[in-house]
Formats: C-alpha cells, structure tokens, sequence
C-alpha cells in the first residue's frame, strides 16, 4: 500500500473567499502579516505498488473529478511506501517514552 | 400534443418540484427525471434545477456531472437539445463543460436571497427568444456559490459573440465578472443562469412573472423545430 497526495489550490487569479475569511480572523487574533489562500488535500490509499502507470492513472482522476482544471490547479506525489520501510522502523506502541498511558501515570504522581 | 420538459432530480435537489410545476404552467408535459436513470425518457428538452446535488461535495455540482443520466444530458445537448440549468443546475453545466466558466463562492461570503434585478442581454437563445434584448426584469436569487469566474479570453469570447444571456442589474450581489448572471453555449441551446426564473411563474409565490418567458420560449423553439 501506498499513499499518494492530490494538493488542490484555487489558481492565483481566482478570488479565494474561505482563504480571505482565514486570513481576517488571523488579523483579528493578533497574527498579523499573513496572508492565508485555502486549498484542499487529498490522501489516496493506493492498493500495490505506485507504478508510472498508476500515477498517470490518478493524476487523471485528479484532473477529472479531484480539481475543476477552469480554476484550480493541483499537484499529485507518492509520500509513503508503506509496504516497504515502515513495518520495520515504525516505533512500537508500548516502547515509546510518548506512550499515553506513561503520561497520565505520571500525571498522578504528580498529584 | 404538447412537448415533453424533463426535470432531473439529483440527491439534494431542492427546486425540482417548482421547475415541474413551471413546466405545467407554460402548458408543456412536465416529465420528472431520475439521476440514477440512464434514458431521458424521450423529453424534448431537460432542466437541471436548483439545490444541493450530493451535498455539494467536493465543488457545487462537481460530483452530479458524473450522475448516469448526465451522459444522455450531455450527448442530447450537443445533439441540440434544448438545456436549462438553474442556480446549482448552472454549476453542473459548468462542472460538465457543456458551459464555460465556473461558480465559486459569493465575494461578500454569505448566502444570498433577494429579489434581483436582470438585464436580458440576449433573446438568441432557445430560453430566452420570448424576451426583448436589454429587457429588464425581476427574478429571485438565493445561492451561496454564485460568483462567475472564466479566464480573461473565455470572457472576451463570451461578450464578443453575444453568449451573455442575462447580467446583474442595480447591483451585482455575488462578485460575479461581468456582472454575469447566466450565459449559453455557442448554439444558444444551452442556458445556465444563477437566479431561479421557476420560483416567477405564480404572481401567489413570486415577486414577478418574469420567469414565464423562458419556459414559454423554449415551448416555441420546440414548435418552430418539427
């Protein structure tokens, strides 16, 4: 399994509205001298391998349904190979120190 | 007999009822049509109507394009048939390429609903033939994703050859270019517009009856075509 990203922005000349909205609100809660446009992402869970093939194939899935092309543009990349380093190096649930439960023993000793 | 006026109705459809009952009223057969269906049902001309197809997920429209009855919308529209898209009937025109352009989100950010004033900038559509050119009238407008967008050349093209069917007058309430309100395609068979011409048929429910000539043209360009 892989997972492949479709990031969908609104093309710069296309007024952004939400973006606006955001940016507003940042101004009003003190971040200032930003300037925020809102896109949307997408988290495809490929079954196999990402081939040349299979990415050509979401890209015009992409370009069909995913972005309308008349006002957005979009960028499509693998992320993870899941399937090849991840079972390996992924940190086990009970050996983290970040384990959950670790934190809220501690937590009561602290009371 | 009197031609046959099918109305899709989409999951989220709102306005299906009130395009059928505009459709009576005009004197044609007002024929319900089915999304998930894949014949018009022998209609001679179909309306997209208002409301929330699927939610609006995704993009207004983006997702009832792919509907299986669009396939027959699509092939009969560019066979000639005659298609109205009102409001998010207009977006999935757009959203299948049967029209230029694309709405996005009104520029003050609301929803809006209100009584608009229009300009009829053509009477050369199978719509709007019933119309004098630069007609004003009155119809009512309720969308929160009504702003016409298209690049520059799209709109150069739009007013050079006449395709601006009707332009918000007074005001223009959704920060739409060219204070576009609704456009047709280069046959002038297809016609999509924000403002809901059926909720103007009945002076019991509506502000005017300037919605009745849209439903009354196209009941003359289907007689003048057999």
């Amino acid at each position: 399994m892989a997972r492949v990203v479709v990031d969908v922005m609104p093309k710069p000349e296309i007024l952004d509205p939400q973006g606006k909205a955001v940016t507003g609100a940042l101004g009003r809660l003190g971040f200032s001298g930003i300037a925020v446009r809102q896109g949307k992402r997408f988290e495809l869970e490929v079954d196999g391998e990402v081939t040349p093939d299979r990415l050509a194939d979401i890209e015009r899935a992409a370009s069909t349904l995913l972005a309308n092309t008349v006002i957005e543009t979009f960028d499509v990349r693998v992320e993870t190979d899941v399937a090849g380093t991840v079972d390996e190096d992924a940190p086990t649930p009970l050996g983290g120190t970040d384990h959950p439960g670790h934190d809220i023993d501690h937590l009561d000793e602290a009371r | 007999m009197a031609p046959k006026i099918g109305v899709v109705t989409f999951p989220g459809s709102l306005d299906d009822q009130d395009a059928l009952r505009a459709v009576r009223l005009s004197g044609a057969e007002a024929l319900p049509l089915w999304h998930g269906s894949d014949s018009l049902d022998g209609v001679d001309a179909v309306i997209l109507p208002g409301g929330f197809s699927y939610g609006d997920y995704l993009r207004c429209g983006a997702i009832a394009r792919f509907a299986p009855v669009m396939d027959e919308v699509v092939r009969a529209a560019n066979a000639g048939m005659p298609v109205l898209g009102i409001c998010n009937g207009f977006q999935i025109l757009c959203e299948a390429h049967l029209l230029p352009g694309a709405l996005i989100r009104n520029d003050v950010r609301t929803f809006v609903c209100c009584d608009q004033r229009l300009v009829v900038e053509s009477n050369q559509t199978a719509w709007t033939s019933q119309f004098e050119a630069g007609q004003e009238i009155e119809i009512v407008l309720k969308n929160g994703e009504g702003g016409f967008v298209a690049d520059a050349d799209t709109l150069e093209r739009l007013e050079g050859d006449g395709r601006v069917v009707f332009r918000y007058a007074g005001r223009n309430p959704n920060g739409s270019l060219h204070d576009i309100a609704g456009i047709t395609n280069e046959r002038g068979n297809v016609v999509g517009l924000m403002p809901h011409p059926e909720h103007n048929v009945d002076a019991l429910t509506g502000p005017s009856l300037d919605g009745r000539p849209l439903f009354a043209s196209v009941l003359d360009f289907l007689a003048a075509r057999v």
